[in-house]
């Protein structure tokens, strides 16, 4: 058996991370940044969430393909957003302009 | 005598005789099982994460397209609520990863504890999930059924953690003074985007077209993506739970060893996956224009 | 019982004294209902595919027959529920699954030296949510119909339509998880579990395509499952997510669609390309020309077709910036597209070329996909678009890519595999003349439809012009005679299971590890796992083989032959 076994040690200190992470979505949210709030709160999600999937998930341990699949999985939810919202934002330059 | 063995044709009993019982007869090795798995898993993963990315597309859009409604949707929801279901679902991830970390090291007993103890947050959190889906019933927002926009009469909210832990049990929470409409966040979310009017995008002014369905139909748009996508996820924590009960059971009768655990790693993979939906769906639901 | 010592490829036998192989290693309806056997569940599929396949061929022929007069025979009303129903059989029942669920579970495995896909279970869960979804549907159509076209536009679907729309949502999602399971089964199977020294580079172009089929499957039927989830509910609440009435957008809908059916196209049509690759190459007896070209643009397919979605969105309300990058990037689909009919052709040059059916069926794919393909840079086009978008035009266009590619290739894969699936061989003389009927039958089904579209013919009216009745009746006879010759291809198979000519272990003298085991092959595929030491397709002079494949060696029996005993069959 080839598996890594991550120390417990780690597991609780990325368990200390996520909570210091959920903290401070919770105080950015109250912070006016305006358009930033949503980068902030996106920006802080994203990061627990790559130390859910590098750590608690083993994928810094794993092959070199489990992470190109990770990567393509999120890569193509964002071809989807990224496409779809190029819609919605560039509609309005000919349609609804005053 | 079904069979006829011949001299060139080894038997697969024979083939197969050194192997490790629950490895399958089409793998070569536990190594190659093992490692069909997880691929098999991450793939299974991967298709979830398109799932969910189908709402949060639609969410998306529609947050985009009807930024002030979200916001006013938003700020109904519990803040504290939603922190600790944060918090519990962050610690039910903590104690999958050891659940697994004990399976690796043949550990069975701390592996039905954990295993146990993941369930236990598990379970807290869809009670949470049912206290305010409750709430949202009571307060006329769930979009399918009568739908009132302001909010007449708001429902209990905890502001501290006793409080959450009273309604946990079901109590009442100490301070319970119905909260006067000054209060309301719906009141005043509701006052202060009504000046603005409703907002289409960059540049945008309403299309003639449209029939447009108000504020308060806005605001039941999120609300509907409210409850699908947090829907969505409670359905896969429930689905997640089952598996987890399976394979208490399973370890307490002493299936899993050092060498063959995969299962319980599987299962953790999509547990935290489930984390990792909420760790998301935890800012874009709960946090939009919290700044008042 | 006779103990006859064997040859090394026939194992053991049966009672009978019959080779025991994956079709009589085991009996009764138990052993195939509850099979773990990828081959025999590729069976199961073949059965029930086909059947749909049947009813959804009869809908296409209501479908003509109504379009013989000009007032249309039957009422606007049942008409819609005809097209509606052919095009819901035909895509999610029958198109999808086709090739790689029949085709590619059977000899995904064999062509790379494996004894089962990786999950046997999972696989055969796969065709019981193909059965339920087969069934849901079937009462759908039972119990009215669906009248919203197969792809269930919002706000139609969602707030006026009366008919059975959610009963088909609940079949499609179930559909799709059909499909997803055979895709994680070939990920992770082609990636886990290749035979040693099988590498990437040595895999079959078919494999290549199963693969690249099986990403597009993972990535893009989620979209479909949530995108149905969220019309069925909203159907059920009328919230208004997708209704403009109520402040929702319908083309929001679309886009979700889309972001499915479109690289749904894909599935249907990368297998079909992946058995042509194996016809051409096998029936030419040459390597494939430029095989890493052809492998990598089945990939480039597959990462391409999740980005041109939109061109079914250019007369909505999308944004026409997008519109013209969407025009764009189908264009740049055309490019992998024509590395494959370029390698194919090239592939011929200098070939020894023998013209038995399945080559047959392998050049009408590539004449027949060429023109579906160009008409499709036509309707790339953002201007042309706006002219022939809903019109029989683009039903003409997408006919020759799914029936004259997709099922060109699935009907040329089944006659070249036949006798390895069955053990029997099919008629040739009867194949090649169905192949022909059906050729003549499909290009005047739809070449008329072509002229019809360009002259305004919109799709999905149940009455038109008197005008336009000389090629709409055209259209009908020509659908006719591809039925008829659907009809005898049908016909032959059966009659070849009994009748059919023993099959050799290899009687194409190809390469590829399926060739290398016998015909059927055991439940275990090989009795050894092989060891690749050759190339793709690695041709040696035909004198040269036995009926194995092998080199060398030959006059070996091309089946094991038990020795006499008079008393059994």
């Amino acid at each position: 058996m080839s598996e890594h076994i991550v120390p417990k040690k780690i597991y609780y200190r990325i368990f200390g991370a996520l909570l210091v992470g959920t903290a401070l979505t919770v105080i950015f949210a109250f912070i006016n940044l305006g358009n930033f709030n949503i980068v902030a709160a996106l920006l802080i999600a994203i990061a627990k969430a790559l130390l859910v999937i590098t750590f608690f998930m083993h994928v810094k341990y794993s092959s070199r393909l489990t992470k190109l699949w990770v990567a393509v999985g999120f890569i193509w939810l964002f071809i989807m957003l990224a496409i779809t919202m190029t819609d919605y934002l560039s509609r309005a330059w000919l349609v609804y302009r005053p | 005598m079904a069979l006829i063995e011949t001299e060139t044709a080894p038997e697969r009993i024979e083939l197969h005789a050194e192997h490790h019982p629950h490895l399958a007869h089409h793998f070569e090795s536990m190594e190659q099982q093992r490692e069909a798995g997880t691929l098999g898993m991450w793939w299974f993963l991967l298709t979830e994460i398109m799932f969910f990315g189908g709402m949060f597309l639609a969410y998306t859009v529609y947050r985009h397209i009807y930024f002030d409604a979200f916001a006013a949707g938003s700020n109904v929801l519990s803040i504290w609520w939603g922190t600790f279901n944060t918090a519990v679902l962050i610690a039910s991830s903590l104690t999958m990863a050891l659940a697994v970390f004990h399976a690796q090291m043949g550990n069975s007993r701390k592996v039905v504890r954990f295993l146990l103890f993941t369930i236990i947050l598990g379970t807290i959190f869809l009670r949470v999930k049912y206290i305010e889906y409750s709430d949202k019933f009571e307060e006329h927002v769930f979009p399918a059924g009568d739908f009132r926009w302001p909010i007449e009469h708001e429902a209990n909210r905890p502001n501290n953690v006793g409080d959450m832990l009273l309604m946990l049990i079901g109590a009442e929470p100490l301070n319970s003074s119905p909260q006067g409409p000054e209060h309301a966040f719906s009141v005043k979310v509701t006052t202060k985007y009504a000046e603005k009017g409703p907002y289409y995008g960059v540049g945008g002014q309403v299309p003639e077209e449209v029939q447009d369905p108000g504020f308060g139909g806005h605001v039941r748009m999120y609300f509907w993506l409210y409850f699908a996508m947090t829907g969505f996820h409670a359905l896969h924590m429930i689905i997640g739970i089952g598996l987890l009960l399976m394979l208490a059971w399973q370890a307490r009768k002493g299936k899993f060893s050092r060498e063959y655990h995969s299962y319980i790693e599987l299962t953790g993979l999509y547990w935290h996956f489930v984390d990792i939906v909420w760790i998301f769906l935890f800012p874009l639901l709960y946090l939009v224009d919290r700044h008042l | 019982m006779s103990m006859t010592p064997l040859t090394a490829t026939a194992g053991r036998l049966t009672s009978e004294g019959e080779p025991l192989n994956y079709l009589n290693n085991g009996h009764g309806l138990k052993s195939w209902l509850l099979t773990k056997d990828h081959k025999r569940i590729a069976l199961l599929y073949l059965f029930s595919v086909s059947f749909f396949f049947i009813i959804g061929g009869i809908f296409a022929l209501l479908i003509r027959i109504n379009l013989l007069s000009p007032e249309g025979l039957f009422n606007p009303d049942t008409y819609n529920r005809i097209f509606t129903a052919h095009g819901i059989i035909m895509v999610f029942l029958f198109l999808v699954p086709a090739v790689p669920a029949v085709l590619g579970n059977f000899l995904l495995p064999i062509m790379i030296g494996a004894k089962d896909l990786a999950f046997p279970k999972i696989n055969l869960l796969s065709w019981y949510c193909y059965v339920v979804a087969g069934i849901f549907l079937t009462v759908a159509l039972i119990a009215g119909g669906i009248d919203t076209g197969w792809t269930f536009y919002t706000p139609y679907s969602t707030s006026y339509s009366n008919s059975n729309v959610l009963l088909a949502g609940v079949g499609i999602f179930i559909a799709g998880f059909s499909s997803i399971l055979t895709g994680i089964n070939f990920i992770v199977t082609v990636h886990t579990m290749r035979a040693p020294g099988m590498t990437w580079f040595r895999l079959p172009l078919f494999i290549w395509a199963h693969y690249a089929t099986a990403l597009v499957i993972m990535l893009g039927t989620p979209v479909l499952a949530i995108t149905l989830s969220l019309m069925a509910l909203e159907r059920v609440a009328h919230v208004g997510i997708f209704d403009p009435a109520m402040g929702g957008d319908p083309v929001l809908f679309q886009h979700m669609f889309w972001f499915y059916s479109h690289p749904a196209v894909y599935i249907m049509v990368l297998p079909a390309m992946g058995v042509v690759s194996e016809l051409i190459a096998n029936l030419a007896r040459k390597n494939i020309f430029g095989y890493k070209f052809v492998a990598m643009s089945s990939l480039a397919i597959a990462v391409f077709g999740f980005l041109v979605w939109g061109h079914h969105l250019f007369v909505s309300t999308q944004s026409i910036y997008l519109g013209i990058i969407f025009s764009f990037l189908s264009y740049a689909v055309a490019i992998p597209s024509a590395i494959k009919v370029f390698n194919w052709t090239a592939t011929l040059f200098k070939g020894s070329i023998s013209y038995d059916t399945p080559m047959i069926y392998g050049l009408g794919f590539i004449g027949l996909f060429l023109i579906g393909g160009m008409t499709g840079l036509f309707v790339a086009a953002l201007g042309i678009d706006v002219h022939v978008t809903d019109t029989y035009f683009v039903i003409a266009h997408f006919h020759y890519v799914m029936v004259g590619g997709s099922l060109m290739g699935f009907l040329g894969g089944m006659h070249l595999w036949w006798g390895k699936i069955t053990g029997r061989m099919y008629p040739e003389y009867w194949a090649r003349a169905a192949m022909v009927i059906q050729f003549v039958g499909f290009n005047l089904t739809f070449f008329p439809q072509f002229i019809l579209g360009y002259l305004g013919m919109p799709r999905r009216y149940a009455a038109y012009p008197p005008e336009f009745q000389v090629l709409h009746v055209l259209s009908t006879a020509g659908a006719t005679i591809l039925g008829l010759g659907m009809l005898i291809t049908i016909i032959y198979f059966i009659w070849s299971l009994k009748n059919g000519e023993r099959a050799p272990a290899n009687p194409w003298g190809a390469s590829g590890l399926e060739w290398r085991t016998s015909s059927p092959p055991p439940t275990e595929n090989f009795l050894e796992t092989p060891v690749v030491t050759w190339e793709a397709y690695e041709f040696a002079p035909i004198e040269t083989m036995d009926v194995l494949g092998y080199p060398g060696d030959p006059g070996k029996p091309s089946q094991p032959v038990p020795a006499e005993h008079g008393t059994e069959d």
